[in-house]
């Protein structure tokens, strides 16, 4: 989504999710500590998450990007890069360089108990989770003026401009909304795999990317059939295969998709206008 | 009456449910300056791009007739076999090196017609330094003919506009090409240059022998150049002649209508 | 006076928000302990108010032009690099501290010396890709995995001698290149960076769990130095001779640089850095050129990793991590795409310097992060930007006259 717009991969993106994931924990954890207990740990370390990722993505855009706008390609490219790196090292330096166990904040739900073995509470709520987001983005970027204004900058950047509209407010609005909904993600993932450390960022940023690409970039509905058939695909071969190899197929499957069909699944080709 | 270097049939480009280009014909002959003009947006850099394999056309023929040689046809090959058969161009929206000086920006044009490759590069053999001699002399008469001599080791993106236009056009030259496309090489030139290109087009045509196709938008330039002009509008062809013929087509008029049309 | 403060103050303020929960909180969910760091917040206040307005007076600076082409900075190295009077006392200066090294350093001191002689190396072979034909490889380490694993593993079954395994791995390298470069090179700049760092950790994850091949993630220890006239040479002896063949290939590197360089070859990976359409239009082959580039670039990481397997003695998957593919592309960024010179500075910093200033090593990939940040915005050509060849004519003028 993200990509779509400002066409360009955003290597910082999986940095931002982590550092939500950090925040939650961070939250999480004072607030268990000082003796707070159930879905309103939850809420509040989620709702930090989405500020403080909101945030980083805002400050990373108007640093690394906005500067560049019209620099040439490789130039935000590597700047992307170099905020990437910084980002890690500063939760590594600040925090710690190991695994923290995350606590799973997502509360069992007693009615589910019968089927938990096959859809457990976590399942529930990331499932819906998903979805509301999901929803809410589609609708907003179908009905908002500032949505419309996102497709139009994605379709064509210049004529966008000479229309009127606010071309950096709509930069920094999509890298804001990605960042939350990397925030949201990163809660769930983190609630769900029980650990994280600052490293996370860069694996959850080559899926998110393979995702979005398997889908088609710029594509709702195609992002999330890619994350779909990417976590299949990497449950299936991994479990069929040799495990060991569970982060290879994330890559393999990326680098096949780009080679065979760099529009994606549900993406249209674009000719480049000369 | 010369032979065709270069003929289109029938050639169709859509973009989604855009027909940029509709079924138009067109044909060059040795050592005719032929324009193609239209109102904005008629669909003229389109049909440069179809024929010069940037964009694969819809539907269509393109064929070029190299002097002296057998019909080629030009459809499914990529932009440098075309122009290593001969047709080479210029773009609308500059497209030059910038970073590279102006004799650089022309020596890359040499490139098809020189082979040195990793080995000679780095060995650099007589037959390698031979070759590079010769680029360089060559690269240098163009930039000399187009009257950039003051600028070769100039980076390309500090000329000025108009001499930009021109290195282009060197450019273009150094590819050896039979015939020449242009697309408006006027624009943004005041009109002291704009006459030195009318005449530096024409000397092309006569010393070199290089036969031309051009767009443009500025008409006393298309008037005094052309030997024949075709017209499109909204990807159609809706004339074809001589200058005069073509002044006086009233399809002609109505189509510019509202836009400037004066001789 | 009083507007730029407000801005700085705003600045610090939105910084310390931003770090608060980082910078001050570090909780241990283990003993479930917080521990609160307020200490932090007034340095981050600090630092960051004054950081603002280094980035205010740098924007501006920028805007006026200073800092790219105009400033002080590119005069002098355009001074040195162009007038023969200053460089070649220079080059000579340098080529006999080169040769004397071995005799003044210890060995403590020769190895970090080699590797970041190695990073010179492969830098200089990145920059061939990066900063000559603009392509953006994150996962150039591969092919220096190959050359490194190629001489080990041949080493180990078949007993190949160095002298042997190093035009072997440069050949490796340059198919590796080759191999990998036919489906990806099709790709738009960012997917080809990202289908890079793709195919670098798929070959980094098959060299870990690939145990039957690659010896896993224990990889393989003992590998020989090289011999001298079929001499087994002693451990300090042999680093000696290897710090030698690292120097003779740099010297080699950089005379092949410049002269592909300038070269119809190097012109035309210029061209299609520049604009790919119009190099196409040019009768360029995009796909020939931009192999060739790959293949070239890959000889070196290949040479290299024979060099570097080598020098170390053991070799395992933990070298050749993307990190190592980032550290060599700030190397060519920071030193300044395209220019040799600056190449050679920023390897000696960036790998050289963290190894004896003990706090940069602690901080060195936060401070490299920062530093391709910054040079992107401030400085995109590097310390040391790359000068175009001028030619000189006076025969032709008059001939072109005449004629
Ligand atoms: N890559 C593309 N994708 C979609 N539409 C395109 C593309 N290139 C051109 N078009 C459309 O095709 C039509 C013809 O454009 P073209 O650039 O050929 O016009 P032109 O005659 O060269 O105009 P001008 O005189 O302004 O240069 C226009 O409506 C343009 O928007
Ligand atoms: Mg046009």
């Amino acid at each position: 989504m993200v990509y779509g717009i400002i066409e360009l991969i955003n290597f910082a993106h999986g940095e931002v999710y982590m550092i939500g994931a950090f925040v939650a924990l961070i939250v999480a954890s004072v607030l268990t500590m000082a003796g707070f207990t159930g879905p309103a740990v939850l809420a509040l370390a989620m709702v930090f998450a989405i500020i403080y990722s909101g945030a980083y993505g805002f400050t990373v855009e108007k640093i690394a990007y906005k500067p560049l706008r019209h620099a040439p390609r490789l130039s935000p490219l590597i700047s992307a890069i170099g905020m990437s790196i910084f980002l890690q090292n500063y939760v590594l330096l600040v925090q710690t360089p190991d695994f923290l166990p995350f606590p799973n904040l997502i509360p069992e739900l007693e009615f589910l108990d019968p089927i938990s073995h096959i859809f457990s509470s976590n399942d529930l709520a990331i499932l819906s989770i998903t979805t509301l987001s999901m929803v809410a983005l589609v609708l907003f970027v179908k009905y908002t003026r500032m949505g419309k204004a996102m497709r139009a900058t994605s379709q064509d950047r210049t004529m966008s401009t000479l229309v009127g509209i606010p071309i950096n407010k709509v930069i920094s609005t999509t890298f804001v909304i990605g960042s939350t909904l990397a925030a949201i993600g990163a809660v769930l993932i983190a609630s769900f795999m029980q650990q994280i450390n600052f490293y996370i960022g860069f694996v959850a940023g080559i899926k998110a990317f393979t995702a979005a690409v398997l889908g088609g970039i710029g594509s709702i509905p195609g992002a999330v059939l890619g994350s779909l058939i990417l976590g299949l695909t990497e449950s299936f071969a991994t479990g069929y295969i040799r495990s060991d190899y569970e982060d290879v197929f994330a890559f393999a499957l990326l680098v096949i998709i780009l080679i065979f069909r760099p529009a994606g699944l549900l993406g249209k080709t674009k000719t480049q206008k000369v | 009456m010369a032979d065709k270097v270069l003929n289109v049939s029938g050639l169709t480009m859509d973009f989604g449910g855009l027909r940029a280009v509709d079924t138009v014909d067109l044909d060059v002959r040795q050592g005719e300056i032929v324009a193609l003009i239209g109102p904005n947006g008629a669909g003229k850099t389109t049909f440069f791009n179809c024929i010069t394999g940037i964009y694969p056309p819809t539907g269509g023929d393109v064929m070029v007739i190299p002097p002296g040689m057998e019909p080629q046809r030009l459809n499914g090959l990529k932009p440098n076999q075309i122009t290593i058969r001969g047709m080479a161009r210029t773009f609308q929206n500059i497209r030059l090196f910038p970073n590279m000086t102006a004799l650089e920006n022309v020596m890359v044009g040499r490139h098809c017609r020189t082979s040195a490759g990793v080995i000679g590069a780095i060995f650099r053999g007589p037959a390698t330094r031979a070759e590079e001699r010769e680029t360089i002399s060559i690269s240098y008469k163009l930039l000399q003919k187009m009257g950039l001599k003051k600028h070769v080791n100039d980076l390309a993106k500090n000329l000025p506009y108009g001499a930009q236009r021109r290195l282009e056009i060197a450019r273009a030259l150094a590819t050896d090409p039979f015939l020449l496309l242009l697309d408006e090489p006027a624009a943004g030139m005041n009109p002291q240059e704009t006459t030195e290109l009318d005449e530096l087009i024409t000397q092309i045509r006569d010393e070199d022998g290089i036969s031309i196709l051009l767009i443009e938008h500025d008409m006393k330039l298309v008037m005094s150049l052309s030997d024949r002009i075709f017209v499109v509008d909204f990807g159609r062809k809706i004339a074809e002649g001589i200058p005069q013929a073509i002044k006086d087509n009233p399809v002609v008029i109505k189509a510019y209508l509202g836009e400037e049309f004066e001789v | 006076m009083v507007a730029e403060i407000r801005k700085s103050l705003i600045a610090a303020v939105w910084f310390i928000f931003l770090t608060f929960p980082l910078m001050v909180v570090k909780v241990n969910t283990i003993e479930n302990t917080v521990e609160w760091r307020w200490h932090n917040m007034l340095i981050v206040g600090v630092t960051f108010f004054f950081l603002s307005w280094l980035w205010r007076y740098l924007l501006q600076k920028k805007e006026e032009g200073t800092l790219t082409t105009k400033g002080a900075l590119t005069k002098w190295t355009d001074r040195v690099m162009n007038e023969p009077a200053i460089y070649k006392p220079l080059i000579a200066v340098g080529t006999v501290a080169a040769l004397l090294g071995p005799l003044v350093l210890s060995e403590k001191h020769m190895q970090p010396l080699i590797s970041a002689l190695i990073f010179i190396v492969l830098g200089l072979g990145l920059n061939i890709v990066v900063g000559l034909a603009g392509l953006l490889d994150l996962g150039y380490v591969a092919f220096y995995a190959v050359g490194a694993y190629a001489y080990a593993l041949l080493n180990f079954h078949f007993g190949l001698s160095f002298w042997a395994a190093l035009p072997l791995g440069a050949g490796l390298g340059a198919v590796f290149g080759i191999l990998l470069g036919i489906p990806v090179l099709r790709l738009r700049g960012d997917y080809l960076a990202i289908v890079t760092l793709g195919f670098g950790e798929i070959i980094r994850l098959i060299l870990e769990n690939w145990d039957d091949l690659s010896h896993g993630p224990s990889g393989i220890a003992n590998i020989p130095g090289p011999t001298l006239f079929g001499d087994v040479l002693s451990r300090s002896d042999s680093t000696v001779l290897i710090y030698y063949v690292i120097i003779a290939m740099l010297v080699f590197t950089i005379f092949v640089v410049n002269r592909i360089q300038n070269s119809r070859l190097g012109r035309s990976w210029l061209a299609l850095r520049e604009d790919e359409i119009a190099c196409q239009a040019m009768g360029i082959d995009r796909m020939k050129t931009k192999l060739a580039a790959f293949a070239v670039g890959a000889t070196w990481a290949g040479m290299a990793g024979v060099v570097f397997a080598a020098k170390s003695g053991f070799i395992n998957p933990k070298s050749f991590e993307f990190w190592e593919s980032v550290l060599i592309l700030s190397i060519v960024v920071l030193g300044g795409q395209g220019s040799i010179l600056g190449v050679i500075l920023a390897a000696f910093v960036l790998k050289l310097l963290p190894e004896y200033v003990r706090i940069l090593g602690e901080y060195r990939m936060l401070l490299f992060g920062a530093a391709m940040v910054l040079m992107m915005l401030f400085r995109p050509q590097g310390f040391i930007s790359n000068v175009r060849r001028s030619y000189e004519f006076h025969g032709l003028d008059e001939e072109g006259a005449d004629g």
